[in-house]
């Protein structure tokens, strides 16, 4: 058996071809199995695209390795193809010399044609730099299935299985997991149980006898951090910091949503969670779901709702109305190819400065951006956090790709979470005394450290007022067209977010040596890709700095000392330059950027490439 | 109850102290008056009182009520009111919209609010123009109208609220008009009590710009023979001397006939708590605008249960079967493994 220090494992067949679960179990035995791992799902935005086409194909890609990782793999170096289309889709992208499993099954003539191809790419040599491994799954699945007594046609779908049973002994995963796993699934169909448990140790019999493979590979755990584990992906991660953010600020949750992918399975996730008191709303439009939010907020509620890009677009009115009212709100976008309609299902960085400015007016709000998958459920908190003590809207700016990937997280412990409790308060009691000593509530008098406004919610005697979109009165929060009270109010409603700046932790700066003239600014998702690079190229001798960002608007406080102490800053962005705009115009910085905006996430190898054009301009610059 | 409880409050106690800036002699004065004179009568509590409302002339009632209040965003105050009663079925959340707000540019709202059955007393003041911008024509406007936004007469087909509040299956809906307190007190005293989304549209002068839209059946002298009272389990008459009536033809189309024609036993009778909302709509057809005999009164009034119980018993019976929500199990509930 050899020993590999990682491997990228891509799965990639027809949607129905069960691909996306092939990965799963994959996933699972190989964590439980205690390697890192980061994993890209990319699937089709049509839910059944002609069968057989490479606008139908759904891939799954997996990133293993003995050591921590950041990414899901630049390049596969074994791709299971379920069918020609499954290939042309996706050989492009192995790196030379990779495996391929292919279905041989499926290269009859009509499914090379319906994938678009002339020749059969088996025989006509366009594979030659590759391993080639033909496998015939269906008529092998076919046969192992037997004794269950599946019926053909259904018994073809456990070939899944059988792939994942090939993949999982050519890497020495362990069975167990899956086994459970097929017994727990279909505890009460044990036809369907059976059938694949027999597809899988067929594909896993297979690798063993065949003798067409060299040898079993192993990937040995990595040195992870003592602690229990749970593999978990963006949006379960953001689902669950808003079940936690509910519990630490002693509030009930109220979800406010419209489906929309890829943010749908943050409204499912939560809708299970009623035992927390978390109300999950359907609403009839995204604008219904903000507003519904907003009015369980000014209800007393952690109001929260969720949607991708073109939901944003419909709530950005609603969002006015919270700034204007005050009130605590998450808005959660989960970013994904636009303009327009787009691409539903592949990920982009493209919605920072609409995150920013896409109101009327002005309309300032705290953005926050989740790194990884497991930091998504942080960034959730903390976006209630400074909700809930600002009295504010609060976006979260997630991606298509930190939503469906997911990684081994760490799992804390409750106790060391934040108590969201002590971060604000509600108003009880009546807060001015006028002129004539009688006691009465100003909904504008302000906190004169957060500068937020008291919040007093329906029910509470003596505290009724009255509030709404129209612009108020600095205090007693009336109606007001005032131009000096206006323009005081907008300076106020601008203050009290930016004030939110010593309220966050400073940036912390990754130069291990303190010594470097490039610095690597990134925010959200290109976490993992950026760092990988910047590990590489450190480990090849180099000298760079990288900051990470969370807090999008506003900025940590010493972010302009630090971008303005470095020779040279690159952005790597899936956009075209959105965070570097702002460095620019915000510190006077002439920020390089890095712009990818091909709906996939940044690779290593773009970050590193980008990264040595930077520093041989440093090069030829300090001649 | 018929026992007389003086009322813990009085009228003054539920005005604010905000000016009231509606044209003088607007009709939303008299709805506004009919309110408030209302809410002691009910032994409603202010605290636990929130006027929801969007955009419009009308919603600046909010402003005019010491209770708590949101003047929202055009059309949406259906929604903000909605997530509002589910957060907190302890309130009595009251919706006040107009024709533009709630037909124009929340029609999807309403409709919603109403077929999901929220807890909500809504309100709509119908005055068939858009006042606030200054006079266009709204979705209640009759075809034809010249407005400075149709200088050549409306094209549009009007709505009437009515239909489409029995059309989205609401489970009360009623009209009433503004010139006359007592009718409007008492629909909205129903409304109040009504489990679920009760619907109330108000015929509403608006002197600055259709003075007069409704003249010709809510004026005094207009009214005995223009308006139809619907009275549940009563034969549906009207007239000064209750000579017309209302029959349902083969059709099932409500039609005006001659009582002493028909005989008094052949008039339909009314039953607002009827499930199918047929006979409710039949009777929402019989003007298609304020220009012929209109129905008012209580068109509907059914149980069903409220969206906001149902969320309620949802989450009672999670926590039964599931115990209260244990955060630390949560984060453990997926496959996991321990590194040592
Ligand atoms: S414009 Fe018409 S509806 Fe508006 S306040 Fe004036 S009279 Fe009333």
């Amino acid at each position: 058996m050899k020993t590999l220090d990682r491997v990228v494992v891509r799965f990639a067949g027809d949607s129905g071809d069960g691909m996306q679960l092939a990965g799963d179990r994959f996933t699972t035995s190989s964590a439980i199995f205690g390697n890192d791992l980061v994993t890209l799902p990319d699937f089709p935005a049509e839910i059944r695209a002609p069968a057989g086409t490479v606008a139908g194909v759904s891939a799954f890609q997996i990133h293993i390795s003995d050591h921590d990782i950041f990414t899901p793999g630049d390049h596969p170096n074994v791709l299971v193809a379920m069918n020609p289309a499954a290939l042309k889709a996706h050989v492009g992208d192995l790196e030379p010399g990779a495996a391929i499993l292919l279905n041989s099954d499926a290269f009859d003539e009509r499914s090379l044609q319906k994938a678009g191809y002339a020749a059969d790419p088996r025989a006509d040599g366009s594979l030659s730099g590759f391993k080639v491994y033909e496998v015939p799954m269906t008529t092998l699945t076919l046969e192992a299935v037997k004794p269950s007594g599946t019926k053909a046609r259904d018994a073809e779908r456990s070939k899944n299985f059988f792939a994942l049973g090939l993949v999982s002994w050519m890497y020495s995963r362990p069975t167990e997991p899956t086994f459970e796993w097929l017994a727990k699934r279909f505890a009460s169909n044990e036809m369907v149980r059976e059938a694949n448990t027999l597809a899988f140790k067929a594909g896993w019999n297979f690798g063993e006898t065949a003798e067409i493979f060299e040898s079993a590979y192993e990937v040995k755990p990595a040195h992870l951090k003592p602690g229990t584990y749970t593999n978990i992906s963006g949006n379960t991660a953001l689902a669950w910091g808003i079940v936690a953010a509910g519990q630490l600020a002693k509030l009930p949750v109220f979800l406010g949503s419209y489906p929309i992918t890829p943010a749908s399975d943050v409204l499912h996730e939560l809708s299970k969670h009623k035992n927390f008191g978390v109300r999950t709303f359907q609403a009839e439009d995204e604008i219904a779901g903000v507003n519904a939010a907003l009015g369980a907020a000014y209800g007393g509620a952690l109001g929260v709702t969720t949607t991708s890009g073109p939901g944003l677009d419909l709530k950005a009115e609603a969002i006015g109305l919270a700034i204007s009212l005050e009130l605590p709100l998450v808005v959660i976008d989960i970013q994904r190819g636009g303009p327009s309609t787009g691409l539903p299902t592949k990920t982009e960085q493209a919605d920072l400065l609409h995150a920013l400015y896409g109101r009327h007016g002005e309309a300032p709000l705290p953005v926050v951006a989740p790194s990884t998958p497991g930091d998504c459920f942080y960034t959730a908190i903390e976006a209630a956090r400074l909700a809930l003590k600002y009295r504010t809207p609060v976006i979260v700016l997630s991606d298509g790709y930190l939503a469906n990937g997911a990684e081994p997280w760490p799992i804390p412990d409750v106790a060391t979470l934040p108590d969201l409790s002590r971060e604000f308060g509600m108003a009880t009691e009546p807060n001015k005394i006028l002129a004539d000593g009688s006691e009465v509530f100003w909904p504008y008098l302000r906190d004169p450290e957060t500068l937020a406004r008291p919040w007093a919610v329906p029910g509470t005697p003596g505290l009724m007022h009255r509030i709404g979109g129209l612009e108020k009165s600095d205090g007693p929060g009336s109606v007001s067209y005032d131009p000096v009270n206006h323009d005081l109010m907008v300076r106020l409603r601008a203050q009290k977010v930016a004030g939110i700046a010593s309220d966050i932790p400073l940036v912390e700066v990754d130069d291990p040596f303190g010594k470097a003239e490039l610095l690597v600014l990134g925010w959200g998702s290109t976490y993992g890709a950026i760092s990988a690079a910047v590990r590489a190229v450190r480990a090849a001798g180099a000298e760079v700095a990288h900051v990470h960002l969370r807090h999008m608007n506003p900025f940590p406080s010493n972010l302009g000392e630090v971008v303005r102490s470095y020779k040279r800053v690159l952005v790597p962005e899936v956009n075209l330059g959105q965070l570097r705009k702002l460095v620019r115009s915000e510190f006077l910085v002439d920020a390089q950027g890095l712009n990818k905006v091909g709906g996939l996430p940044l690779r290593r190898t773009d970050v590193e490439l980008a990264i040595a054009s930077q520093l041989e301009m440093l090069r030829t610059e300090g001649r | 109850m018929t026992d007389l409880i003086a009322p813990a409050t009085t009228r003054k106690d539920w005005a604010s102290d905000q000016e009231v800036r509606w044209c003088p002699g607007c009709g939303d004065y008299s709805i506004l008056t009919a309110v408030q004179l209302l809410m002691p009568e009910l032994g409603a509590k202010r605290e636990e009182t929130v006027f929801v409302s969007g955009i419009g002339c009308s919603s600046r009632f909010p402003y005019y009520m010491n209770t708590y209040g949101v003047h929202s965003i055009h059309g949406r105050a259906p929604a903000l009111a909605t997530g509002l009663a589910v957060a907190r079925p302890d309130l009595h959340v009251w919706v006040i919209t107009g024709d533009g707000d709630a037909l124009s540019i929340g029609g999807n709202h309403l409709l919603h609010a109403l077929r999901r059955n929220v807890n909500l007393t809504i309100i709509l003041f119908n005055n068939q123009i858009y006042g606030l911008t200054k006079g266009q024509y709204s979705p209640t406007s009759e075809a034809g109208k010249v407005t400075k936004s149709t200088p050549f007469g409306s094209l549009d087909h009007p709505f009437n609220p009515v239909s489409l509040a029995l059309g989205a299956e609401a489970t009360f809906v009623a009209r009433t008009h503004d010139m006359d307190r007592k009718h409007m007190m008492e629909t909205f005293r129903r409304a109040y009590q009504h489990k679920g989304a009760a619907f109330v549209e108000v015929y509403q002068n608006c002197n600055v710009f259709n003075d007069g839209a409704f003249d010709a059946i809510t004026s005094k002298d207009n009214r005995p023979s223009m308006l139809v009272p619907l009275e549940h389990g009563k034969p549906v008459r009207f007239g000064p001397d209750g000579e017309k009536g209302v029959v349902l033809d083969a059709h099932g189309s409500a039609v005006i006939v001659d009582v002493s024609e028909v005989g008094e036993d052949a008039l339909l009778v009314h039953d607002e708590a009827r499930e199918d909302p047929a006979l409710a709509f039949s009777l929402s057809r019989l003007a298609s605008g304020p220009y012929s005999p209109t129905p008012i009164g209580v068109f509907r009034a059914v149980e069903r249960p409220d969206y906001g119980s149902l969320v309620e018993d949802q989450l009672a019976d999670a926590a039964a079967r599931k115990g209260p929500g244990d955060l630390a199990a949560l984060l453990r509930s997926g496959t996991t493994w321990t590194v040592a």
